[in-house]
């Protein structure tokens, strides 16, 4: 009798510090990031890092401005293509698509997130590349913000679909049914009713592929040439900006991590840093839009 | 004032007649153009992402054969031979992982549903701890795998001296697959009904045996999905392993050994070598076995709520 | 004596091989109120729902017969028009969540009118209509869900009145509601019915009995399919039922 006691107790505190493992993981990974490059903050400054165009580890020039940028404007290329196509995709899925096609499609999208990032960037690399090369502009390589764009964008799709229609599908009933009862066609209670009504949870979901567009490594790597010099555009027109090679925050750690040493290595932790805090802020504007929803219900 | 009232009425009169004249076949017809447009972007959508993975697939088969999943890569900068080792790594490293993650991560689980809502736990202490848990999960689900890469090469790699090997690996993507465990575990004992625990503590079991006896064996398949959720998490993950495993393509002797899973060694044929036939083997390859792990997904989803629903 | 403003002849629903309401023969009449009372899952709500047709939107549900309005089918009248026409109010108070006018404005402007006075003409109209106008004309930019309960329901009807139907089903409209908010629904319906048809399904039968003018009692046998056993003027249901089930229902002996 005494014995199933005291393991029930030891079992609870077992369990107790399991539990505290993921805010000890948190806590180890900001303490181990932070510290490997506080460093470079030191000895380069922040400033300096931060604002700083050129990108010379072998002669000690540590600005990251231009895989900042590089990493915000694939962002924005990845949303312009991808979101219309998400939320178009999901409202179809919940709202217009037969049972049969829904029954499909859904499960397909769920695979395609599951998918490997580098399968991603091998198609971008095969087929997206010679595509864009194909632009006529001088000095277009092919590789680019342009191809990286389209791969981030095909990436997030399902990620942002899949949670968009599960917040267009929590939308209650009784609001479809009262809106259809006072006359309204269907596409007008989508826009008028439907739509208002799982906005935050539609600002989640593409926050959430915000955060997944700045966080990809791999595939980024594959297709944006990781170019290190500032973009700007190619020709006068200013769409050519995005035929320019660059490079990710993300592709710029994995990139040079393995042969880093000293202040450069330590540099690649402060551009951690940097990602860090840029998908903190995203995750937890995420967090805030969707408790704001849970408030509403 | 009467005639007040009449000017008002006949005023009332006039609008409804405004609103009886809205235009009946504009509304179906703008309903009309734009469900087309959406059925367009439906097709579109399921166009794209078949095309991506349709194409990978296809080309993929024209480098696969037995004699390429049996043989090992030469190395070097041919690119030439098979991908057996790399198979063999991914299951070495996907087993390590899990093998780590998941008792830490289902025990996480079962303190935060089972004791978490305990009355005992009255002590403000805890309830702290387990918010402070909670915001970890979240957190943790939220980091780009780069950081868990740097973690794991800062920490386990470079402190603690393990070097580029299995298990730096392992270490760094369990840290990067737990959110998932311990999400999809809640989940699936919060769907256990309390009457099991009821019934079982009200014959005298412990709390430990109720959760052991009862609770785990009724949330298994959920449990079980969790798990196999991270394997796919693993086999398809690459930036964390680029910069903890090294990226050895012989086979891995002990877990203190380099490797190379399959989707790192797709990164390594496309962009060193640009073998893209083998590089699209692989691809294959390793959306086959996403494929398998989805379909085993559903299978068990279905399982668990066939069972919940027969019991109850 | 009075026109029939809506009709039912042999009429049947299923859901796939389910039957849920067999050969129902109604005539409602009208500008009078007409109840539908029963034994919970009766059909008498299912029945309700046939006029505006929202069983269009389960999948798998057929009919046999024919459901008229002014005598004509409306299986042929276009679905958008027959629900401007047939207006409904909910069980649950279901306001959207927006600001009160955008509420009472929602079907008119989904009508089309976009005219900024004709519409606060309107919705001030429809809101004395539903008599929640003193209690809100001056908040009419807040939130419908900030409402009381019974003034979300009024809000609902008010909602229903600017889309100037000529029939009103109620689905239960206060059972969701304290008595002193029921209280005012009542009364609010007996002012409606100077100019509207209404339809209204109700559990309790005492409500039945002060509001309508005429009742159907619904009740399904073993089988569960719905049939309308009785249909007269209310003040003969309630004292002189022809059918034994009836009495035994508003005697209270089931259901």
């Amino acid at each position: 009798m005494e014995t199933r006691r005291i393991v029930d107790r030891g079992v609870k505190y077992i369990l107790f510090i399991s539990a505290m493992i993921s805010i000890v993981i948190v806590f180890l990974i900001a303490l181990f990031i932070f510290r490997e490059g506080v460093e470079a903050f030191n000895t380069v400054g922040v400033r300096t890092m931060l604002f700083g165009k050129v990108w010379r580890p072998g002669q000690e020039q540590y600005g990251i401005l231009a895989m900042i940028l590089g990493s915000i404007l694939v962002t924005i290329g990845a949303i312009v293509l991808g979101v219309p196509l998400a939320i178009g995709g999901a409202i179809f899925l919940a709202e217009v698509a037969p049972e049969g096609i829904q029954a499909v499609v859904r499960p397909a999208i769920q695979l395609l997130a599951g998918i490997p990032s580098v399968v991603y960037g091998l198609f971008g690399m095969v087929v997206l590349v010679p595509l864009v090369r194909k632009i006529p502009v001088p000095g277009n390589s092919g590789f680019g913000l342009l191809a990286a764009s389209i791969v981030l964008a095909v990436m997030i799709l399902p990620t942002i679909a899949s949670i968009a229609e599960d917040a267009i599908r929590a939308v209650p009933q009784s609001y479809r049914q009262g809106s259809l009862a006072l006359g309204a066609t269907h596409w007008q209670t989508i826009v008028n009713v439907i739509m208002p009504a799982a906005r935050s949870g539609i600002i989640a979901a593409i926050i959430l592929g915000v955060g997944r567009a700045l966080g990809e490594t791999m595939a980024m790597i594959m297709v944006i040439g990781n170019s290190v010099l500032m973009p700007s555009p190619m020709t006068n027109n200013p769409l050519t900006l995005f035929l320019r090679q660059a490079r990710t925050l993300t592709g710029n750690i994995a990139v040079e991590i393995s042969y880093a040493t000293g202040v450069h290595e330590s540099t690649l932790f402060a551009t951690g840093v940097v990602l860090f805090v840029l998908i903190m802020v995203v995750n937890i504007s995420a967090r805030f839009v969707m408790r704001e929803r849970q408030a509403i219900h | 004032m009467m005639s007040d009232n009449k000017t008002i009425e006949i005023q009332h009169e006039n609008i409804l007649l405004q609103q009886k004249k809205s235009n009946l076949s504009l509304r179906h017809a703008t309903q009309s153009a734009f469900f087309t447009i959406l059925w367009i972007g439906g097709i579109i959508t399921v166009l794209i992402l078949l095309a991506v993975t349709g194409y990978v697939i296809f080309q993929g088969f024209k480098a696969i054969d037995l004699q390429f999943l049996i043989t090992p890569p030469r190395g070097g900068l041919s690119g030439e031979g098979g991908i057996s080792t790399t198979i063999g790594t991914t299951l070495y490293l996907v087993l390590l992982t899990i093998a780590i993650a998941t008792p830490l991560g289902v025990g996480a689980a079962i303190f935060l549903v089972e004791y978490a809502s305990d009355n005992n736990i009255s002590s403000r202490f805890l309830k702290g701890m387990i918010g402070f848990s909670h915001f970890g999960v979240e957190t943790l689900a939220g980091i780009p795998s780069i950081i868990f890469g740097l973690f794991g090469y800062a920490l386990f790699v470079s402190t603690m001296k393990f070097g580029f090997s299995l298990l730096s690996a392992s270490l760094a993507g369990a840290c990067l697959v737990l959110p998932v465990i311990i999400r999809t575990t809640e989940e699936a004992l919060l769907a256990v009904p309390r009457s099991y625990r009821e019934g079982s503590l009200a014959l005298g079991a412990t709390k430990w045996q109720t959760i052991r006896k009862v609770v785990l064996p009724a949330s298994l398949p959920g449990i079980i999905t969790g798990i196999i959720l991270s394997v796919g998490r693993v086999v398809s993950e690459t930036a964390v392993f680029y910069v903890t495993l090294g990226g050895s393509y012989r086979m891995p002797k002990s877990i203190m050994s380099s490797g190379r899973t399959m989707a790192l060694h797709l990164y390594y044929l496309a962009m060193d070598t640009r073998a893209f036939e083998k590089a699209m083997g692989t691809g294959a390859i390793l959306i086959l076995s996403i494929i398998l792990i989805n379909l085993l997904i559903n299978f068990l989803s279905r399982r668990l709520t066939a069972g919940l629903r027969g019991v109850q | 004596m009075n026109n029939t403003k809506l009709e039912t002849k042999n009429y049947s629903m299923n859901y796939g091989s389910f039957r849920a309401l067999e050969d129902i023969n109604m005539q409602i009449p009208e500008k009078q109120v007409t109840a539908l009372i029963g034994p919970s899952g009766c059909g008498k709500s299912t029945f309700l729902r046939t006029f505006n047709r929202m069983n269009d939107l389960i999948p798998g549900v057929w009919i046999e017969g024919e459901v008229t309005m002014e005598g004509k089918d409306i299986f042929e009248i276009d679905v958008v028009n027959l629900r401007q026409q047939v207006g409904m109010v909910f069980q649950k108070p279901n306001p959207f969540p927006k600001s009160i006018f955008d509420n009472v404005a929602y079907g008119p402007r989904a009508n089309g009118l976009t005219d900024r006075n004709a519409l606060a003409e309107l919705v001030e109209h429809s809101l004395r209509g539903a008599a929640l106008w003193d209690e809100v004309k001056d908040d009419l930019d807040k939130s419908g869900l900030a409402l009381s309960g019974g003034q979300q329901q009024r809000l609902c009807i008010a909602r229903a009145l600017a889309v100037e139907p000529s029939v009103i089903l109620m689905d239960e409209p206060a059972s969701a509601l304290d008595p002193i908010a029921t209280l005012r629904i009542e009364e609010l319906i007996r002012e409606l019915r100077e100019n509207y048809t209404i339809v209204i399904v109700t559990h309790n039968m005492q409500q039945a009995a002060r509001v309508s003018d005429f009742t159907g009692f619904f009740y399904t046998g073993e089988s569960r399919t719905g049939k309308l056993i009785e249909f007269d003027l209310t003040r003969n249901i309630f004292t002189n039922p022809a059918d034994k089930r009836t009495e035994d229902y508003i005697t209270g002996r089931f259901g």
